[in-house]
């Protein structure tokens, strides 16, 4: 029987790699889209860990509605991406800096 | 009676609004004709009044006939009081006025002549300037009728006003411009004190009404006020003086007389109206008015003494080295009236009124006389460039000889009667600084002959030094301007002799005098009748001074011998220091125009561009922008930058959150 903190301290640690992958990633925007995905799965996991742990199918509900919108969030990502790569020729994170104060 | 106090005052009034708002309509002669009709009328009644007042006995007249204000319990009314005093001044003010207004038909007749030929004000220029003298009736009756001090003060200051309309009335010259703020920026400055004065009363009296006021003088006479922390000073003494700054404004006293030689850029019937009859008496006028707050002051009294001497000789003496004609008789106004209030300040008051009556009868034949000679020089004033004009203009020469002779104390004369009067008076007064202006104003007789017939022979005698084209025109003008110079040159005569009696007796009963200040009652003492005063005339040293006077204005003018020649060469500097006015304007424009303006550029520049555009406006802008610009650098535009921001901040909430 595995106990609850494992399964906890692994989504840890992909959450943690992905906000490395957000903070440390200058090169490539869809790089940043996996890190979120990855967050998402991370999210996921505590879900699904807790669902099993407390015996509460809500959990597991909530992650189908997770995964839907990160489907959908993936695709309207990836949608954004093409037309600014269209307009700008680059992907580069750090480019993207029209914010700039 | 109400009514006819109301008709005399309001009379005027009316035919200068109608003058002046209906001008063009009703065209020149409507224009006289309406403002003389006004003015005649309370001429007329001004006559009855005084009549029935000093010779059929009618009772003084002291009532309110409109409540003009109510607040805080006090209130305030447009009231009059019609004694002897009041009566005399309205008799002077109207019979002057009416003289000035008949003598404007002859001299602004062809004024169109003066103005520029595209100004928008010349068609109208004649309609307004009758307006404004009969605006200045008004304004002058209503001071002179007041029965309180607020009306006193409302005329004050519309006299005051028409005055600066009228020195401004060539609005094209710049010198009349310059002349006319100076005006009224001078008399600000006594107004200021005027003002203070009126309140110091009002806050002490309660009142503003000259009855309730003179009915607590014993209760104001031990009373003291501290402007200066620790300094206990008189309160009649304070009020006293402050009310005599106002009158040095009106008045032209030293060192306020500053705007009174340049006023002489108007048009010369209102010099002869406003700066030398009627409007620059009114500060002796209220001086008298409120001799009972005065006798309670030996303080303010000395001032006045000093004050009055002072500029009765030094003021005369400028006189002298002067050219211009109407800028000569402008500092003998000056003179005048420093004899006046010399006269006040000896307590002789009735002398002081009398002098007025008689100063403002031969003064105006004197600027009127000059009117007509400026009229025939065809706006030269130049007195170098006159000379000889007896034989063209005879009616005139003979008037101006009458109002120079009454200027000088001729014996006989209106001027001799008041004067000699005023001069036995303060050398009758034990009030201190007494012997001092007694010495001014002997030696003042001297000085006055000497410039009254330095411009006489000047103008009247001696070489024609005009050109051919003036001289060709030169001839005597028509009747509206010499019959004013005969009524008033039989006034000059008449008034000295017809009144004088009246200087001792109780005919002034407002005026107070305190007994042991009571020079005029002294006087009565040696009075034998007026013939025997007019005998002593000729044997008193201001005979033989004024005398000596013309003496030299002879020399120097017509025979001229060397005696002028040296005293022109030894005295050279003298003469600078005369032409220069003592240097009154010089100081007022280095230290107070220059210092007002030097301030206005200080609050200009400190306060003003520095402290509230550069500090609080601009400064509130560039804090702003400065904390912006730091701020901005935390806006990179790097999604990771804002994300690290959000984590960073969730892991500090839910830190707070976990271990609070």
């Amino acid at each position: 029987m595995i106990p609850l903190s494992h399964y906890l301290i692994v989504a840890a640690i992909l959450f943690s790699i992905a906000v490395a992958g957000i903070f440390i990633n200058r090169k490539n925007l869809i790089v940043l889209l996996m890190c979120i995905e990855l967050m998402l799965l991370a999210v996921n996991l505590n879900f699904i860990a807790f669902s099993w742990y407390l015996h509460d199918l809500a959990g597991q509900v909530f992650v189908f509605f997770i995964l839907t919108v990160a489907a959908a969030e993936a695709a309207i990502g990836l949608a954004i991406l093409v037309v600014l790569f269209r307009n700008r020729r680059s992907i580069n994170v750090i480019d993207l800096d029209d914010m700039k104060g | 009676m109400e009514t006819v106090y109301l008709i005399i005052a309001l009379a005027p009034l009316v035919g200068a609004i109608i003058a002046g708002l209906f001008g063009k309509k009703i065209g020149k002669t409507g224009a006289h004709t309406v403002t003389i009709l006004g003015v005649g009328l309370s001429f007329g009644l001004s006559v009855w009044v005084f009549v029935r007042l000093v010779f059929q006995g009618m009772p003084t007249y002291d009532g309110n006939v409109y409540t003009w204000m109510m607040a805080g319990g006090y209130s305030f009314h447009i009231g009059f009081l019609i004694d002897h005093l009041s009566a005399l001044m309205m008799l002077i003010v109207t019979f002057v006025s009416l003289m000035v207004h008949i003598y404007t038909i002859g001299y602004m007749a062809h004024d169109e002549e003066l103005w520029p030929s595209d100004s928008q004000v010349r068609s109208t220029a004649y309609q307004r300037f009758f307006s404004y003298i009969a605006l200045f009736t008004f304004s002058m009756l209503m001071l002179v009728m007041s029965n309180n001090l607020l009306q006193l003060f409302f005329g004050w200051e519309a006299v005051g006003l028409v005055s600066y309309l009228l020195i401004g009335f060539y609005m094209n010259k710049e010198s009349a411009i310059y002349a006319n703020l100076k005006a009224f920026i001078v008399n600000r400055v006594g107004d200021f004190g005027f003002l203070l004065g009126i309140a110091a009363l009002f806050a002490y009296t309660g009142s503003l009404n000259y009855e309730e006021i003179f009915s607590q003088t014993g209760k104001l006479a031990t009373a003291t006020v501290m402007l200066i922390p620790g300094q206990e000073w008189s309160l009649p003494s304070v009020v006293a003086i402050l009310l005599f700054i106002g009158a040095m404004g009106k008045s032209a006293q030293v060192p306020l007389h500053v705007w009174l030689p340049d006023s002489m850029e108007g048009p010369t019937p209102i010099s002869a109206l406003i700066h030398a009859a009627t409007m620059v008496t009114a500060g002796i006028f209220m001086v008298t008015r409120m001799s009972p707050i005065y006798e309670l002051s030996t303080t303010a009294l000395s001032l006045m003494l000093i004050i009055g001497s002072i500029g009765a000789f030094f003021m005369g003496l400028i006189g002298v080295v002067q050219n211009d004609i109407k800028r000569v008789i402008a500092f003998s106004t000056l003179s005048q009236l420093g004899y006046m209030t010399a006269a006040l300040g000896a307590s002789a008051y009735a002398a002081g009124m009398f002098h007025l009556m008689t100063h403002a009868f031969f003064k105006a034949l004197l600027f009127l006389a000059a009117g007509s000679v400026i009229m025939a020089m065809h706006h030269e004033q130049d007195i170098r460039k006159m000379g000889g004009l007896r034989k063209y203009m005879p009616i005139t020469y003979v008037t101006a000889l009458i109002g120079s002779l009454a200027l000088i104390g001729f014996p006989g004369t209106s001027g001799f009667f008041s004067k000699d009067s005023i001069i036995e008076a303060v050398e009758l007064s034990h009030i201190p600084g007494a012997h001092f202006a007694a010495a001014l104003l002997i030696l003042g007789v001297f000085v006055t002959a000497l410039y009254t017939f330095r411009l006489f022979f000047l103008v009247f005698h001696g070489r024609e030094r005009m050109d051919a084209h003036t001289r060709a025109h030169l001839h005597e003008p028509p009747w509206v301007v010499t019959l004013p110079l005969t009524l008033l040159a039989l006034a000059t005569i008449g008034a000295g002799g017809v009144m004088y009696p009246l200087l001792f007796g109780d005919f002034f009963r407002s005026i107070y005098v305190a007994p042991d200040h009571n020079v005029l009652a002294e006087l009565h003492h040696h009075f034998h009748g007026a013939l025997a005063f007019l005998i002593d005339g000729f044997l008193a040293p201001p005979f033989w001074l004024s005398m000596a006077g013309v003496l030299v204005a002879w020399d120097v003018t017509l025979y001229r011998s060397k005696l002028g020649i040296h005293v022109h060469s030894r005295l050279g500097w003298v003469r600078t220091i005369l032409q220069n006015g003592y240097g009154f304007d010089a100081f007022n424009d280095y230290v107070f125009a220059r210092g007002a303006r030097g301030l206005g550029r200080l609050l200009w520049k400190a306060g003003d561009a520095l402290l509230i555009d550069g500090l609080i406006v601009n400064g509130t802008a560039r804090v702003i922008g400065w904390t912006a610009d730091r701020l901005r650098w935390i806006q990179t535009g790097y999604v990771y930058h804002y994300s690290f921001a959000m984590i960073i901040g969730l892991l500090v909430l839910l830190s707070w959150y976990v271990l609070r």
